[in-house]
């Protein structure tokens, strides 16, 4: 069992989620090459240790949230958005 | 240690392999001498012509066909805790070849064929009990499905079919198969050959007879790093020293990318843990192993008596191999939909073991971008009973530098080339 928290709702049991796997950016349909197609659809870094990941509050309130969570101890923090904002730059 | 040759403890060792007899049975059981040990520990070499990561049945398999069929007997196979400490002696050891893809079902028949024989060809008792294999059909999907496995297996001359109610019935009497219930069951694959195995007699049989044959099987020993220089292996790094070798085989399972990574190698692989659990030990009732996609659950009698469930894997991606509620509790329900005799039955253990997942739920097997850097992964939740294909096939693969035509269509190119090999009709639960 697992308690993870909801941005919108708080803690609640990770039976009332979805998991949608590590979030990564999609590429560009226009431009992106079969290898980056590959990559986004299939690939995963699988990380032991903090990960990225999108949920789906599916029994609360259905919106989907991206969230760290620590693939060994389960534990989980909000992302820092600024932290984030600059991986991606 | 040991010497290596001549009677130790009243059995021979040959080849430093111990030899079993009925004899030496009797003697052990009346003086209680020990064992002496089936595989030996050795000095690290500096070097290895093949470096194997992972002691589970595929590390171990590999290293044993290449030094029995390929004569290549410098070998290290390298295992951070003990053999078989992983998925090999987590899971439920559930064998069988009705799989859904044409290359998936020749390829698991050949692995059931060598399974058949790797009591003889390993002078070991695997106990492989070929009590037959039930895959129950609760809506038409999966009763067409059935149907389609059932053609494909035909094919390639897999004994499979679909039944209905009545023979499951009369193969497998405590199951609930009347219409009142939530899901009533419509039909089943039937699959003759198919059942279940010890599974660490078969790790430790490998190992055993590897070791006879020269491999040095080092427990304790975890990789840290590989050493890839030009684009190719030239050695790796382990918390017990560094080894020379031009060839790595990365047979990893759940800890797959962390390996791979180590090389410089991305893969579609992701870690999910898959639990399992048994019941306390009753007298025999269920000689066949009844699997149902629908109820997420399956169950199968041990030898000693006791009912292993197991189901599908944890929601969520992870390493951690700690139990949860969810799946005691959505388990026993479900057992008890499809056997509501067993309600008074108590559940002694449950435990899990990491799965190495595809997207495709076929595995990914072969040489990669890295010269040298061999992988033998994506085993997912039905890895046990692909153990002496794969290890043949890998062996192979190493010693003639290229895959056979078994494994061609598993290579790590197939999700750039789109040319997927889709199992997940036949491996989501059943495993
Ligand atoms: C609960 C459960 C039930 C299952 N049921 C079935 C079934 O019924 N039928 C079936 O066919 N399959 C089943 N499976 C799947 C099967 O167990 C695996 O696919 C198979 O055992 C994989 O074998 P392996 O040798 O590749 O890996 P493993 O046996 O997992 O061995 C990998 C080894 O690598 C070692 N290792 C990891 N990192 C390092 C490092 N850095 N350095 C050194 N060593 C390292 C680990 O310690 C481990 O021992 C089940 C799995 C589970 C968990
Ligand atoms: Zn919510």
């Amino acid at each position: 069992m697992m308690l993870l928290t909801c941005p919108w709702c708080g803690p609640r049991n990770s039976t009332e989620f979805r998991f949608g796997g590590e979030s990564h950016p999609r590429p560009r349909p226009d431009a992106a090459t079969p290898e980056e197609w590959r990559d986004y659809l299939y690939f995963a870094t699988n990380p032991r240790g903090w990960s990225r990941e999108t949920w789906y509050h599916g029994s609360g309130c259905r919106r989907y949230f991206a969230i760290e969570r620590h693939t060994e101890t389960n534990e989980h923090r909000a992302i820092d958005e600024r932290r984030a904002a600059e991986a991606r730059r | 240690m040991h010497p290596t040759n001549g009677r130790v403890n009243g059995h021979h060792r040959r080849n430093g392999t111990p030899r079993y007899s009925a004899w030496s049975l009797v003697q052990h059981g009346l003086t209680g001498a020990e064992w002496s040990r089936a595989w030996r520990a050795h000095p690290m070499r500096k070097s290895y012509d093949v470096v194997i990561v992972g002691g589970g049945v595929h590390g171990l398999a590999t290293a044993y066909y290449l030094a029995t069929n390929h004569g290549i007997r410098n070998i290290a196979v390298l295992e951070k805790g003990y053999i078989g400490g992983g998925g090999s002696g987590r899971n439920t050891a559930i064998l069988r070849s009705n799989y859904l893809t044409p290359e998936g079902v020749r390829f698991y028949d050949r692995s059931i064929k060598l399974y058949e024989r790797l009591a003889a060809d390993l002078n070991f008792n695997v106990m492989f009990s070929q009590r037959g294999h039930l895959t129950l059909a609760h809506n038409d999907a999966s009763l067409r499905t059935m149907h389609w496995r059932a053609e494909v297996n035909k094919l390639q001359n897999v004994d499979s079919e679909v039944i209905g109610p009545d023979k499951i019935k009369e193969l497998v009497p405590y199951l609930d198969t009347s219409t009142t219930t939530r899901y009533p069951i419509l039909g089943a694959l039937y699959h003759p050959p198919g059942g279940i195995i010890r599974h660490d007699a078969v790790v430790w049989g490998y190992a055993r007879t590897a070791d006879a044959n020269g491999v040095h099987i080092h427990q304790k020993t975890e990789v840290t790093g590989i050493d890839v220089e030009g684009g190719r292996v030239t050695g790796v790094q382990t918390d017990q020293g560094r080894i020379a070798t031009p060839v790595v085989v990365n047979c990893t399972a759940g800890w797959a990318t962390l390996i791979s990574d180590m090389a410089g190698v991305r893969m579609p692989v992701q870690t999910f843990p898959l639990q399992a659990a048994v019941t306390e030990p009753v007298k025999p009732f269920l000689d066949t192993v009844v699997v149902s996609g629908t109820l997420h659950v399956y169950v199968s009698q041990t030898d000693r008596g006791e009912l292993v469930f197991g189901a599908s894997v944890d929601p969520f991606a992870s390493y951690s191999m700690r139990g949860s509620l969810e799946f005691t509790e959505g388990v026993a329900g479900h057992v008890l939909e499809l056997m509501p005799a067993v309600s008074k039955m108590r559940l002694l253990r449950q435990w899990a073991g990491l799965c190495d997942m595809t997207p495709d739920y076929s595995p990914i097997m072969g040489p990669t971008e890295v010269e040298g850097f061999y992988v033998d992964v994506g085993w997912g939740t039905y890895g046990f009973k692909a153990g002496p294909v794969s290890g043949e096939a890998m062996a192979d693969c190493i010693a003639n530098q290229r895959p056979p035509e078994i494994i061609s269509a598993f290579g790590i190119d197939r999700f750039l080339q789109g040319r997927l090999v889709g199992e997940k009709g036949a491996a989501a639960v059943g495993h």
